[in-house]
């Protein structure tokens, strides 16, 4: 058992192995058991959040029978999956099926091995952890796909075919739009990131938060990029033909990836765990939970877009956009690296510009209706 | 220029859903909380009046479903003609109102009660006596104002909600 007061009294030392009890492997035992209940608890936070703010944004209360509020609304939830049967459709890929799951839900855990909750509180402190968190991430859609192809259902197979062409457009405007504040901050590392942001990111990256946030939203399948599980059209896609313990894991790789996308966002951009008074990993929790309602809010208001609207979306809006962001950061840090308000207050203006130029290239019917 | 082209519709949109976080949810938790009916509903069973019915039938006949069974005679004792027994099948009922509407005495009325399910198709059918009014079934003020007058104004789901308690 390692000692954890450090943890407690939020005065860590370095990532270091050699400083922890245990050694490397004291170091590894804890952050991943620490991880992965970490994930699990957030994700359940997430589900209750996402029902309890969405049932008020649509005028209900949303789920508040189970336990104080409703708080045990998502233990409820996984109760009832777990216990429900589990059934394999008679034409279905059996091994693909049952893999499925498990290949779409290992590499979101992996995200959370180079976010960090403190200063040096990390699994692992890679120097390329945003490559890592950008090549990981996608890895997903192979789950997804398995998922869809396993089950021998067409709408299943539509939704994953689906889900791989909103990945493959939109990891563009994604690693783009993460250069801008690699360029600030002058490293890959989400740990020297964090550290690099005495003035938050999105201050400094206002166009490169909107991108980020859109593409991760697709990346992630929310809505309202969440084609893939299109309800009104597909079913619910990849996931029709899964039910009990394995729907229960894509249940949790959807939220999970969001409470990925959500932490990596507020690494990047809302200044990770730093913030005055409270403890480090509360304010990385505050922010996480933050973002995470605002995609809530995006989701409560928007509606679905169509596969062409979504691709359109992605060459046509975010991939210019991020290019041009892309420009003039670098131009910024070569020319002005000390001059952060200024960057703001030119970022700021060059963003409402290019957004207001751009959106009216995605006038309602293309622009041949008129309302 | 319109801005509504230009991104300002999106943020319209989300200052709507905004706004509805600190608005009165449009929820009723039925179990929990009830809202009072419209005092013309037309309830789950009728309600007879035994005194004022002449065993004329002309309830029977209105019926489009014929759920009303009136059997009539004479009571040579106290030398009357009565009504021997008024039976209403309530599963056959469509809650049409005819009856209440064709009666000549106001002896029939629609029940302002809403919860009288049963678990047996054998108690939907009741006669005589159950079928009298009492504290479980009030008269329904339907087709007859001046019982609507007595009962409590409707209340709207936008109106706030009191938790019953209980």
């Amino acid at each position: 058992m390692p000692d954890i007061s450090p943890l407690l009294t939020g005065h860590l030392p370095a990532a270091t192995a050699a400083y922890w009890p245990g050694g490397y492997w004291g170091h590894w035992a804890f952050y991943t058991t620490a991880l992965i209940t970490f994930a699990l608890l957030m994700v359940m936070g997430a589900i209750y959040i996402e029902r309890r703010l969405l049932g008020r944004m649509q005028s209900r209360l949303g789920p508040n029978r189970t336990g104080p509020f409703g708080l045990l609304q998502p233990v409820a939830d996984a109760l009832k999956v777990l216990i429900k049967e589990d059934i394999i459709p008679q034409p279905a890929d059996r091994l693909v099926h049952w893999l499925a799951p498990v290949v779409a839900f290992v590499p979101v855990v992996m995200i959370f091995a180079v976010v960090p909750f403190q200063k040096g509180a990390l699994l692992a402190d890679l120097n390329i952890g945003i490559l890592y968190v950008v090549a990981v991430s996608s890895l997903t859609t192979v789950g997804i796909f398995m998922a869809g192809w396993g089950s021998s259902n067409k709408y299943s197979l539509l939704g994953a075919m689906r889900n791989v062409a909103a990945v493959v457009s939109y990891e563009i405007p994604l690693v783009l739009s993460i250069l801008g504040v690699v360029l600030i901050a002058g490293s890959l590392s989400l740990n020297e990131i964090v550290l690099a942001q005495d003035i938050p990111f999105i201050f400094l990256q206002p166009m490169g938060f909107l991108l980020f946030f859109m593409a991760a939203c697709a990346e992630i399948n929310r809505s309202p990029f969440d084609l893939m599980e299109a309800d009104s059209e597909i079913v619910a896609g990849f996931h029709t033909e899964y039910s009990g313990m394995k729907f229960a894991m894509f249940y949790l790789v959807e939220y999970a990836e969001a409470i990925a996308m959500s932490a990596i966002i507020s690494v990047l951009f809302l200044g990770g765990w730093r913030g005055p008074l409270l403890p480090p990993w509360l304010w990385f929790v505050i922010k996480v939970f933050a973002v995470f309602g605002f995609m809530v809010w995006t989701r409560a208001t928007f509606p679905r877009v169509r596969i062409d609207q979504l691709m359109a979306f992605a060459w046509k809006f975010l991939l210019p956009l991020s290019l041009i962001n892309l420009f003039v950061t670098a131009i910024q840090v070569l020319t002005i690296p000390d001059a952060p308000w200024l960057v703001f207050i030119i970022n700021t203006a060059v963003m409402i510009l290019l957004v207001i130029i751009w959106s009216g290239l995605f006038k309602v019917g293309w622009g041949r209706v008129e309302v | 220029m319109k801005f509504e082209h230009f991104g300002l519709g999106l943020l319209k949109g989300m200052t709507v859903t905004f706004r509805h976080i600190f608005r009165h949810p449009t929820v009723n938790q039925y179990p929990y909380q009830r809202l009072n009916v419209s005092r013309r509903i037309r309830g789950n069973e009728l309600v007879w009046d035994k005194k004022r019915c002449t065993g004329c039938a002309t309830c029977a006949k209105a019926c489009p479903q014929g759920a009303i069974e009136i059997v009539t005679g004479a009571n040579p004792v106290e030398n009357r003609y009565e009504v021997r027994t008024y039976r209403v099948d309530t599963g056959y009922c469509i809650q049409c109102g005819l009856c209440v509407e064709s009666c000549p005495y106001d002896a029939i009325f629609m029940g302002y009660a809403y919860e009288r399910a049963k678990y047996r198709r054998r108690d939907l059918v009741q006669e005589n006596d159950t079928l009298l009014e009492s504290k479980e079934r009030p008269k329904s003020g339907y087709f007859h104002p001046e019982v609507a007058a007595g009962l409590p104004a409707q209340t709207l789901l936008v109106e706030k909600i009191v938790e019953r308690k209980d």
